[in-house]
């Protein structure tokens, strides 16, 4: 059955790729169906989507982080007249056992774009008089939740999706994200922070993608101060993280004040493991496969802070020979670390992942993206054992954008794959200097913009020529 | 899980533990977790590993069949979950290479020359 589908006006790209996967993780197995109502824009909040039951539709809205409603449409126009006529026309026995004595219901008027005076909001619910409501009002604890939302027919100046026609659609909630969520989770709260931490809306995001569910197993090998797994736990998984920097892991800032206590705060089961240990050189026994049902992490990817890996600096750099450490030191030696370019990290993690993770599972992680207009088309990277399932953009700045990347795992890790993955390894230990040069992102993102461009004339009019619709800005 | 890593050692499992101390912690429940996780656990490194750790209730030899019993799953429940080294080390079995565990969490870095 068709729903109406609204979403939040925001993280555009993330919104349907949520949807898509929740509706996996609730049984859904085919591929879900979109549609887009009349002239509306792909970035409109307006979605029509096709699920099974209103079972499945409700617990993915409910489980949601961008889905504002979900709805069964009665009737939808582009005048009250039309609207009117479709309400009339849908079935009576779908509408009847919402309307009958002895239930309460609500009716919010809502709109996008423009906004609706109290006093207009009131015309317009009078308005709805032709349908046959027998219930009671309550607009606290209604029984059923019934919308009114429109749309006006604008252009392109006002900075959202494009509209060419008013649009009303009624119809009765069915589910929504639960958004309160998020000031829960907020970091400003949070007790134990780093410079990366993941915000609370992406990371519960991040999760949703993994298809985090109670009992499955969730590795981060970026794990920081544990902002992703802290999502995971809170959707019931059991959680796992590593990270090259003890002080980050272990010591944090104080007894209470570490990543242990940022799952404490929310009472939220604490980690089944921590490690200190580098994403280059994991230190997971020969055997042992397909353990994880999702890895979901941000990789350093060297523009807010760079990758680390085993062997020093010089070391990989080829400055000093290679050293033995003194008999007597080992035991507090702190073993150097040197640069970890995002080519090869990215390289060990879908390595790691497509050994770790179970059939099915799922690698869900941030990629950066240069944006540079004469830029070709991005080639994000690629595994044979997994396939790409959603890649969502969020820009950053008006130099760079991050992709969160969804892939499945569709093959089994093999050997070869094992033995191929060995040889990279060695080629990039070998030109450690030439990968770490090559995938400076730092520089491309911070570097002072090319003369060239800002002698060309004022910049004024180049600013009123910049178009005003934001889209993946919001 | 884990195993030695150094360069050229090829029988880095299982770590041996070394017991300074051992806290509990409580964990919720979950059956079909343990089932999941008992197919990917080499049980007589689990079982040697929880003994060392002073938790001697879990059987020589396990096979799937007895994850029907809650009483088998509630004391590998307790051996998987609870049961976590705070201080002490996990020693390489090949080179006897220790790896300091600290507040709970182990440190499997390798130094310079072992990488």
């Amino acid at each position: 059955m068709w729903y109406l589908c609204v979403f939040f006006h925001r993280l555009l790209d993330y919104r349907k790729p949520e949807v898509e996967s929740l509706a996996q993780l609730f049984g859904v197995e085919e591929s879900i169906e979109w549609k887009l109502p009349i002239h509306h824009h792909p970035d409109s909040p307006f979605h029509f989507v096709n699920l099974p039951s209103e079972d499945v539709a409700r617990s993915i809205a409910n489980r949601s982080i961008l889905v504002k409603g979900m709805y069964e449409l009665w009737g939808e126009g582009s005048s009250y007249e039309e609207l009117e006529e479709a309400i009339k026309s849908y079935p009576e026995d779908r509408k009847l056992p919402y309307l009958c004595t002895g239930t309460t219901f609500k009716i919010t008027v809502d709109s996008f774009g423009k906004v609706i005076s109290f006093q207009d909001q009131n015309e317009r619910i009078r308005s709805l008089a032709y349908i046959p409501f027998e219930g009671r009002v309550n607009l606290k604890n209604p029984d059923h939740k019934f919308w009114l939302m429109e749309t006006d027919d604008h252009g392109i100046e006002n900075g959202l999706p494009p509209v060419y026609q008013r649009r009303l659609f009624f119809g009765r909630e069915i589910g929504g994200a639960d958004r309160s969520l998020i000031p829960t989770y907020q970091l400003k709260s949070r007790k134990y922070l780093g410079p990366t931490a993941m915000d609370a809306e992406m990371a519960l995001l991040m999760a949703n993608q993994g298809l985090v569910s109670p009992g499955k197993l969730v590795y981060d090998p970026f794990v920081g101060t544990g902002s992703i797994l802290v999502a995971a736990a809170h959707f019931g998984a059991m959680t796992m993280g590593a990270d090259i920097d003890i002080r980050v892991v272990r010591d944090g800032r104080g007894p209470d004040c570490n990543v242990w206590s940022n799952f404490k705060q929310y009472g939220l089961p604490m980690p089944i493991g921590l490690l200190r240990a580098d994403n280059n050189l994991p230190p997971w026994r020969s055997g042992l496969k397909e353990v994880f049902d999702a890895i979901i992490c941000d990789p350093p990817y060297g523009v807010r802070a760079g990758g680390r890996k085993s062997g020093g600096r010089k070391l990989l750099k080829g400055v000093v020979g290679p050293y033995t450490v003194p008999d007597d030191k080992r035991t507090d030696h702190i073993p150097s670390t040197g640069g970890y370019c995002l080519a090869e990290c990215v390289h060990d993690l879908l390595d790691l992942a497509a050994r770790m993770l179970i059939m099915g599972g799922r690698l869900v992680y941030f990629y950066p993206v240069l944006r540079e207009d004469d830029a070709p088309e991005t080639n994000f990277p690629e595994h044979p054992c997994f396939k790409l399932v959603a890649s969502s953009e969020q820009i950053l700045s008006s130099r760079y954008s991050r992709v969160l990347l969804t892939m499945v795992k569709t093959g089994s890790y093999t050997d070869e794959f094992a033995k191929a993955a060995r040889l990279k390894h060695l080629e990039f230990k070998e030109n450690h200097l030439k990968w770490l040069e090559d995938g400076n992102l730092h520089s491309s993102v911070f570097s002072p913009a090319d003369p060239q461009f800002s002698t060309l004339g004022d910049s004024k009019p180049n600013k009123e020529s910049k178009p005003k619709y934001r889209g993946k800005y919001v | 899980m884990l195993s030695s890593n150094i360069k050229g050692v090829t029988n880095g499992f299982p770590l041996r533990i070394e017991v300074e101390k051992v806290v509990e912690k409580e964990v919720d429940f979950n059956p079909d977790f343990l089932r999941n996780m008992f197919a990917k656990i080499e049980w007589k490194a689990f079982v040697d590993a929880a003994r060392t750790m002073g938790y001697a209730e879990l059987p020589e030899e396990a096979e799937a069949s007895m994850l029907e019993s809650e009483e088998f799953l509630r004391k590998f429940h307790h051996g998987l979950l609870e049961l976590h080294l705070e201080e002490g080390a996990l020693v390489c079995p090949e080179t006897g290479r220790k790896f300091p565990v600290n507040k709970g969490i182990p440190n499997m870095l390798l130094h310079e020359d072992e990488v």
